[in-house]
């Protein structure tokens, strides 16, 4: 029983890693632009599709192992720095001061037209990059053998993120400047801080995260189209658990689904796909403002 | 995932019959509907392209529940239609249909034959886990392979029953799961990119060193995983066909059609493709049958339906009837996969072509009864297997 635990846990970190690194995005990005971004799983796919890209073409270099892990930061620096300024300046900075409705129906179209865009540019096979897990190599836990990038990798990078989220946002000039334009856009404004600036860099941020997460899944699975709708809707139950724009919450949540979920294949294989659900609905009903979440003020 | 591969068939196959002359005399025209949208949309857009654009006969389609919910409307408009590709074996059985019949095998055979070709590869295994899609089809076919196997084999011991979610991006807990248990067989009717992923999952984690695969639906995913699956897997082809079949891969139909397939797509032909140029070739044969009882003339819906059912046709790789009550009678080729220089990927070695009369239940009775009437004989009456050739 103790080993299965522990077996259940090391998945659980695995997956729960995955989970944050999108579902941080989406919250970072709902924190301080107040849009829940539906798009946000396309950035994660695109991510994913670009990483196996360049995975794939570094694999054909004699110095393929080498490249095979900065490939996929790469991969999130490019869809970040491209892919989320454009949206953010010709389509979100439109939409800032609408009704919350439109802002979901618009990025939910954006959803919708990058998820045809993707099929255009990689078409509908499966692809497979798994060049990175290669490079890492096996490991034994006991008798079970795990992948290195699975074990280590993938939650040391979460770790690490939400590390540097934390100090980036409390410890910087930049990232308190973040702070500020969340807690009032307006003052922020009036005390000579460049809200417009900010929501950029915040969005391009957002969005190399949800890449990020997209890369880091390639070369554990294989990429056909519909990816970045499974993850969304999972970290939306993520994001809605936390509490919209908590960090940390989000972190936490993502362990406990991650955990959730792998505890229950190994005991009750049938709740696995329920479980993320059921843990929000429990949260919800307790605390509706999610587990970090506060009932918002009105300022006048 | 298998839309495009019967596209493909469909637009390579309807070029060449249109080059010989049509079917005939008259040349073919295709309209092809995405089914990913949904039944809802299916049926509207079968209902239009009956009523509004004139179509003679429909192919459809790839999902069961498509494939169940487009007969009967098929049946009020009064259209033909050729079932290709999805497996579930209740459409003839709970329902008779005048406009429809299905121009490959289904479900029953396609798993009662890997099973048979199983209990004769590894008879002594005596635990099983099972990892299949949570949908229709991975629980259909698990309860078809269930109660077949307590039929052939009482007592073996089922470890593990994982169902994934449909669409699931990683297996990586159930991989887990299935090393701690170490159950000596492990049966997945997964497909497409799922099977892909649990393959190269598995691989990565050395599943297959500790349990024998069984992957009905296996041979769709060879060329994509490449090596990366080993040797030792018994893969099944849903029915008679492979693009180096036992005794047809010689023929010039098939070299020719490979080849064709090949320069254009870049990949080798897989079993929607195969399906989808059965239903072309039964299409063919059936109008050119029903023309030629009809004393030269184009034949109605209905004469053309009433010569589908009973009707004996050859396709790429070699010769299917479709019974009376719809179903399409096929033999099923189930093989072990095996590592060969002239391919980068697994090909299937040690090939049986178990007969529809061993794997598939008769007329008149219902497939999941018919399973639990089966014996260890069966087994033995399987034809001999036969080794891949370089």
């Amino acid at each position: 029983m103790t080993l299965l635990l522990l077996l259940a846990v090391l998945d659980g970190l695995a997956h729960a890693a995955l989970v944050f690194m999108v579902a941080v995005g989406l919250t970072l990005v709902f924190g301080v632009l107040r849009v829940l971004n539906v798009a946000h799983g396309s950035f994660f796919a695109i991510g994913a599709y670009v990483a196996a890209t360049l995975g794939t073409a570094a694999a054909a270099t004699a110095a393929a192992p080498l490249f095979a892990l900065p490939a996929l930061l790469v991969a999130a620096m490019l869809v970040g720095g491209l892919l989320g300024p454009v949206v953010e300046r010709l389509l979100l900075s439109r939409i800032y001061v609408k009704d919350h409705v439109l802002q979901l129906l618009v990025t939910f179209a954006l959803f919708m037209i990058l998820e045809d865009v993707q099929k255009l540019i990689w078409g509908v096979q499966p692809i497979f990059q798994d060049a990175a897990v290669k490079a890492l190599g096996p490991v034994e836990v006991g008798d079970i053998v795990y992948t290195r990038y699975q074990l280590f990798l993938l939650p040391a990078v979460a770790a690490a993120t939400l590390l540097c989220l934390m100090w980036f946002l409390r410890r910087t000039l930049t990232g308190r400047v973040i702070v500020a334009v969340t807690h009032d856009r307006e003052a922020a404004t009036a005390m000579g801080i460049d809200a417009a600036r900010v929501y950029l860099l915040t969005f391009s941020f957002g969005t190399m995260l949800a890449a990020l997460g997209g890369a880091l899944a390639a070369p554990t699975t294989s990429l056909v189209p519909g990816i970045g709708v499974n993850m969304i809707v999972l970290s939306f139950a993520v994001v809605a658990t936390a509490g919209l724009g908590q960090i940390e919450g989000a972190a936490l949540t993502a362990l406990l689904i991650g955990l959730g979920r792998s505890i229950a294949v190994y005991f009750a294989p049938e709740f696995e796909v329920v479980i993320p659900y059921l843990i929000m609905v429990a949260v919800l009903l307790v605390r509706p403002h999610g587990l970090f979440g506060s009932p918002e003020l009105r300022r006048v | 995932m298998f839309g495009v591969p019967g596209r493909n068939a469909a637009e390579l196959l309807i070029e060449q019959i249109n080059a010989a002359g049509g079917v005939g005399g008259v040349p073919l025209r295709a309209a092809v509907i995405d089914e990913a949208p949904g039944v809802d949309f299916l049926l509207g857009e079968c209902r239009r392209l009956a009523q509004n654009e004139g179509v003679d006969v429909m192919l459809a389609s790839i999902s069961s529940g498509s494939c169940l919910a487009v007969a009967p409307r098929a049946e009020q408009l009064r259209l033909p239609i050729l079932l290709w590709d999805c497996g579930t074996q209740r459409i003839f059985e709970e329902n008779s249909f005048r406009y429809a019949v299905r121009t490959q095998a289904n479900a029953v055979p396609e798993i009662v034959a890997p099973l048979l070709y199983l209990m004769r590869a590894r008879p002594e295994f005596r635990t099983l886990a099972v990892v299949n899609q949570d949908y229709a089809w991975g629980r259909d076919s698990w309860a078809i392979w269930k109660a077949a196997m307590d039929a052939v084999k009482p007592g073996v011991r089922v470890v593990a029953e994982l169902f994934p979610r449909f669409g699931a991006t990683d297996f990586s807990t159930e991989i887990t799961r299935l090393q701690a248990l170490r159950p000596d067989v492990i049966f997945s009717t997964s497909w497409g990119g799922e099977l892909d992923t649990f393959i190269r999952q598995a691989a990565e984690r050395r599943l297959f060193e500790r349990s024998t695969f069984v992957l009905p639906l296996g041979e769709s995913s060879l060329e994509r995983v490449g090596r990366t699956l080993p040797e030792g897997v018994i893969v099944g082809a849903r029915g008679d066909h492979w693009f180096l079949h036992p005794t047809a891969r010689d023929t010039e139909l098939l070299r020719g059609f490979t080849e064709a397939y090949r320069q254009r797509f870049s990949l080798y032909p897989i079993y929607p493709t195969f399906h989808m140029a059965q239903a072309l070739f039964a299409l063919k044969a059936g109008y050119e049958k029903a023309i030629a009882a009809n004393g030269g003339r184009w034949p109605s819906r209905e004469q053309f339906m009433e010569t589908m059912r009973g009707l004996e046709f050859s396709h790429l790789t070699g010769t299917m009837r479709i019974r009376e009550d719809g179903q399409g009678l096929e033999p099923m080729l189930i093989g072990t996969t095996r590592h060969v220089p002239a391919f980068p990927f697994s090909v299937l070695d040690q090939m049986i072509l178990y007969p529809p009369e061993l794997v598939m239940n008769p007329i008149g009775t219902r497939g999941l009864d018919w399973v639990r009437l089966l014996t260890p004989a069966a087994v033995q009456r399987a034809p001999a297997p036969i080794a891949y050739r370089a």
